[in-house]
């Protein structure tokens, strides 16, 4: 699965997330952007998101309401982007086993997944510094409070 | 194993840490590039709160992805562009059609041997051919970069690839690396740093490096490096620029593949991905609707004289268009003057400004469901160059020119002959 699948570089000039998101997966499955709900987990195997760097690729998956994406492993960039925007990334050998329609548990600080279908997973969970960008919803937000007290003071 | 890598120590000087393999370090980017998606970039630094870039003399931005605008909306996120580099007094703005970035950024001087240099671009890997430490981050990533000037970096492994052997006629440095995307995988050099090593890596220009360096993403690397020696030297020099020359030590790599290329013949990587690599004699009866020669992997001048030569004298099939989108101005200028545009020309080639062309499907030269293309580009995913119902071929430019002559996929030795 990769950057230009999840969103074709022909949208990218479009910085509107929401209607961006509109086109997400479209080129394998056009009713992916209608079909996908809050809360739903993308079950995905090996190198998810290879490509390009465009960040809008974990950016309209976040902003359809996907949950977190568990995969047999990422490609770089993706899975720094994923963490930077605020959307859970999970590296399981065993992502094959999830079925669709399973219901999955995930602990991010744990670092175990268990699904519904019977699947229990163990993966090694995030150095702190990233758990807290993901915990903030992402480098944003977390560089917000980081940058504050540098700032002078405007109000007087 | 006892001595220290490239990465290591690059990154050891970047953060002024000890590095050791695995480890997260927070690290000093020395450069700051970004193309179009500094729209998007610059959005996230307001949205943190950030006042002012840490050092606008860091900061390189280059409009290459849709120059000059082809949609309403791109000139939009220009214009947002133009305006906060004036108000943040980015001076290295190279906002005019001079070319694709990572072309721009080595032949304006801003490339340096040894350096960490960033870019909100996934072949930012290219400046790996100087010796620099180089590699491709998110918009929100750089827009943290412009706010503090420093960035976490896990040390990557290394996967030290050793190339032998003399490159036979017909064949160029990108089919080496398709070759070797295709024995290693999409994801074969997942996370490392792949260093290109050996004689026919030494026998190689500059340019032909950077196609090598470009690619290590399309492995999966985080970056790749070719070691400086005295072209690298004599480049930098050119171009008024130099740096700290980083080599690793012999026995630091993680892991080892080695390639002979005596043998080699032209290759071509099929749809829909990068390492599905094949002989291009095998793909004979694929018929080409257009060939693109361009790119920031291969639209160099070393590029367009390879496919002038070849098609000095004969037409290019009329079943086929040929586009031809030079890396930058400068190749363009260089190109003129030396008759290899002309030559270009002469024989059907439609050529575009430089920029990066139908590479990435945002511009120029989109497919129509049901045609095929093959260029010099460096991805070939479905829906890549336009319609999802199209499909891409990659290839040398040698092999795109013989195809343009012949309207379908072509073994160049076949037309050289």
């Amino acid at each position: 699965m990769n950057t230009d699948l999840i969103i074709p570089g022909r949208y990218l000039d479009n910085y509107d997330m929401s209607s961006l998101a509109q086109h997400a997966m479209e080129d394998i499955d056009p009713c992916f952007a209608t079909n996908v709900k809050e809360g739903d987990v993308i079950v995905a195997g090996r190198n998810f998101g290879c490509g390009s760097s465009r960040e809008q690729a974990p950016l309209v998956l976040k902003e359809l309401g996907v949950a977190a994406i568990v995969a047999e492993s990422f490609a770089r960039i993706f899975y720094r982007n994923a963490i930077n925007v605020g959307l859970p990334v999970v590296v399981c050998a065993d992502a094959s086993r999830l079925e669709d329609g399973d219901t999955v548990e995930i602990d991010l600080v744990a670092g175990s997944l268990r699904s519904s279908g019977g699947l229990v997973a163990e993966f090694p969970p995030l150095p702190s510094k990233l758990l807290e960008i993901l915990e903030k919803g992402g480098l944003v937000n977390a560089l917000k409070e980081r940058l504050r007290p540098c700032r002078p003071d405007t109000g007087q | 194993m006892s001595g220290r890598s490239f990465a290591q120590k690059a990154l050891s000087r970047a953060s002024g840490c000890d590095a050791a393999v695995g480890d997260t370090v927070v690290a000093k980017v020395d450069l700051a590039m970004s193309h179009e998606n500094a729209a998007l970039v610059s959005s996230k630094f307001r949205e943190m709160g950030a006042e002012r870039i840490w050092d606008p003399a860091k900061v390189v931005l280059v409009f290459d992805h849709r120059m000059p605008a082809n949609t309403v909306s791109a000139a939009e996120g220009h214009r947002k562009v133009r305006l906060f580099a004036e108000e943040e007094g980015i001076e290295s703005f190279y906002r005019h059609g001079e070319g694709i970035c990572h072309q721009v950024l080595p032949e304006m001087g801003h490339v340096r041997s040894g350096e960490l240099i960033v870019g909100s671009d996934s072949h930012t890997t290219t400046y790996g051919a100087f010796g620099a430490f180089a590699t491709g981050i998110g918009a929100t990533e750089m827009a943290a970069v412009w706010a503090t000037g420093e960035l976490w970096f896990r040390v990557p492994e290394t996967l030290r690839l050793s190339i032998e052997g003399r490159l036979p006629e017909g064949c160029m440095s990108k089919d080496v690396i398709l070759k070797a995307i295709g024995e290693l995988g999409a994801d074969g050099a997942d996370y490392c740093c792949v260093e290109y090593v050996g004689g026919a890596v030494d026998g190689m220009s500059v340019s032909s490096r950077m196609v090598m360096c470009n690619m290590a993403v399309e492995m999966g690397a985080k970056a790749g490096v070719c070691f400086p020696d005295d072209k690298t030297r004599r480049y930098l020099g050119e171009r008024g620029s130099g740096g700290e020359e980083l080599f690793s030590d012999e026995d630091s790599a993680q892991h080892c593949h080695s390639m002979d290329v005596s043998g080699l013949v032209p290759q071509v990587a099929a749809p829909h991905s990068v390492d599905n690599v094949l002989p291009a004699d095998e793909l004979s009866d694929v018929s080409v609707d257009q060939a693109v020669l361009g790119s920031c992997t291969n639209g160099r001048l070393e590029d367009l004289r390879a496919a002038a030569s070849l098609l000095k004298g004969r037409r290019v099939s009329a079943a086929t268009r040929l586009i031809v989108v030079p890396a930058s101005r400068e190749t363009a200028l260089r190109a003129m003057e030396d008759g290899t545009m002309r030559t270009l020309m002469e024989a059907g080639a439609i050529v575009t400004n430089p920029g990066c062309g139908p590479c990435l499907g945002a511009h120029q030269g989109l497919l129509a469901a049901g045609e095929t293309a093959v260029a010099t580009t460096n991805r070939n995913f479905r829906g890549r160059m336009g319609s999802p119902e199209a499909e891409v071929y990659l290839a040398s430019p040698l092999t795109v020119a013989a195809s343009a002559v012949t309207g379908r996929i072509t073994d160049p030795r076949e037309v050289m002959r």
